[in-house]
């Protein structure tokens, strides 16, 4: 399957895809010195966002969630991608600041992809491919 | 969105990793937001100061970032006073953090000034904004005096779409900087006389009412001063998220005809009952100067002070400017033993966090302490709160 999508922070990644339904707030949500997501309330509540392709409907939170994205990526804890059905600009910033490919405008169609699928992001030529 | 042929170069990586990355916030927010271009702008003032609130990821980017930045930009509050930070009962681990922060905005070329009143202190020739410069500032209340009272245009920025407007000159057009966005949506008509902390109280109110709207006020007969147009601004931004406000006669106008969603009608009683909801009770500090104090209400601190001494801590916080400009009225409220401390104020300051009831004559911090700080907070007038700090009233 091959997505149309619009690019918000350049750069081509793949990986296996962690999906959820609900918002993600880096800055209370993910642990940023385990790349964990440790809010019992969270759906996501006990995995890893590292290396995955992270697929979520877009971030909340406070706005220094874009900074703990840039810690996880120095310390080779961030997703390798990220797919919103629309970007805010907390995750936008942070995926820009850390080099991360996060790209949005899609259906939440994506929302229905199983976690552990393999899903290549080229943010550049604005597609998504699931394998 | 358009971006002409030099900043396409920098969006594709001609000028360096660091501006692609800035140019690409621009334009990500840009995008966001459905601007159509971006814009060049006068000045920058830059939020993500405080250690206490970026914590090591945020100091962590601030430390990679190379460039310089291309427009005067400065930096909202930091965590303590930069000088007297051990008197205010900040830790060497915090203090060694928050210089770290500082010295990498320094190495950008940030003019460090950690104020949330830039429009005190440069004024004249120096000044950062003028009617109908775009700017990109970050401190809620410094935007909202800059658009209501300056008559400039800025959207609330967040630390990194700052710097990004600071090294790339330019910030994407949308919200605030255009015309269609500015125009009221509130009119708000004040049946009451006001005076001083009274503009902190009815801000505090209206900004619960009208969240992100634009108000307009009609104050009855009233002469109001800057001082309190900054004191109505940083209270509707902190109670709610008010960008934009006019008051009749006063500010510049709305750009062109408007009809109002909602009417508010306030008064007196309303007022006085934000006093009685948050009375003095129990405070064992009083601060005061958020925003930050001008020469006026040093003038006026240090009139009510002289000759006193304090029976409870006293914060006056100011610009390192402002004091600077006026030694001999730090010097009289410093003989009552009152802190005039600097570069930070109650709000950002991790140093609040040892009292449990602050009195203040802020209608934007009664809004925060509790939240941002734990800390209970009273208000009153500037007269009432130095009478709290003397000992005469509880």
């Amino acid at each position: 399957m091959e997505i149309k999508c619009h690019r918000v922070a350049c750069g081509c990644a793949s990986g296996p895809a962690l999906v959820t339904r609900e918002a993600i707030s880096f800055l209370g949500n993910v642990d940023a010195a385990t790349g964990v997501v440790v809010d019992p309330a969270h759906g996501l509540f006990g995995q890893s966002i590292a290396g995955k392709v992270l697929i979520f409907p877009g971030g909340k939170g406070s706005t220094v969630g874009s900074y703990v994205i840039y810690q996880l990526k120095k310390r080779g804890l961030a997703p390798a991608a990220m797919i919103n059905i629309r970007s805010e600009p907390i995750v936008a910033v942070g995926a820009i600041i850390s080099g991360i490919p996060l790209v949005d405008r899609v259906t939440e169609e994506i929302l229905r992809v199983k976690s552990g699928t393999v899903v290549e992001v080229d943010a550049d030529n604005g597609w998504i491919r699931t394998i | 969105m358009y971006l002409s042929r030099e900043e396409e170069g920098i969006y594709q990586g001609e000028r360096g990793e660091t501006l692609r990355r800035m140019m690409e916030i621009l334009v990500a927010l840009g995008d966001i937001y459905g601007a159509e271009k971006l814009v060049p702008v006068r000045s920058v003032q830059i939020a993500g100061v405080s250690y206490k609130n970026i914590g090591e990821a945020g100091l962590e980017w601030i430390s990679d970032l190379e460039g310089q930045v291309v427009v005067p930009s400065i930096l909202n509050p930091a965590g303590m006073d930069l000088c007297r930070w051990q008197e205010m009962g900040i830790q060497e681990e915090f203090a060694q953090k928050q210089q770290q922060t500082i010295e990498a905005y320094r190495r950008l070329g940030v003019t460090i000034d950690c104020t949330c009143t830039p429009y005190q202190i440069y004024q004249g020739p120096s000044s950062l904004a003028s009617p109908g410069d775009h700017l990109a500032w970050s401190e809620s209340s410094a935007v909202s005096y800059a658009n209501s009272v300056i008559g400039a245009r800025t959207n609330r920025e967040g630390g990194p779409s700052a710097l990004a407007a600071a090294l790339v000159g330019k910030t994407a057009l949308y919200g605030y900087h255009l015309d269609e966005n500015r125009l009221p949506t509130h009119l708000v008509e004040v049946e009451a006389d006001l005076h001083g902390s009274d503009y902190g109280a009815l801000g505090f109110l209206v900004g619960r009412t009208v969240k992100d709207g634009v108000p307009f006020f009609r104050l009855k007969g009233q002469r109001t001063v800057p001082d309190e147009l900054k004191a109505l601004g940083a209270a509707m931004a902190a109670s709610g998220s008010v960008a934009l406000y006019y008051v009749e006669n006063v500010t510049p106008e709305p750009p062109g005809p408007w009809q109002p969603m909602e009417t508010i009608r306030l008064g007196r009683k309303e007022i006085d009952e934000i006093y009685a909801l948050y009375p003095a009770g129990g405070a064992n500090a009083v601060a005061l100067g958020c925003p930050h104090c001008s020469s006026e209400e040093l003038e006026k601190i240090a009139g009510l002070l002289q000759g006193q001494k304090v029976q409870k801590e006293l914060w006056v916080c100011t610009a390192r400017k402002i004091a600077e400009a006026h030694p001999q009225l730090v010097a009289i409220i410093e003989e009552s033993g009152a802190c005039v401390f600097c570069d930070t104020c109650m709000v950002v300051s991790p140093a609040t966090e040892r009292f449990s009831r602050m009195m203040t004559s802020s209608g934007k911090a009664l809004a925060y302490l509790p939240g941002l700080a734990g800390v209970g907070a009273g208000l009153g007038s500037l007269e009432e709160c130095i009478d709290v700090a003397l000992g005469r009233r509880q």
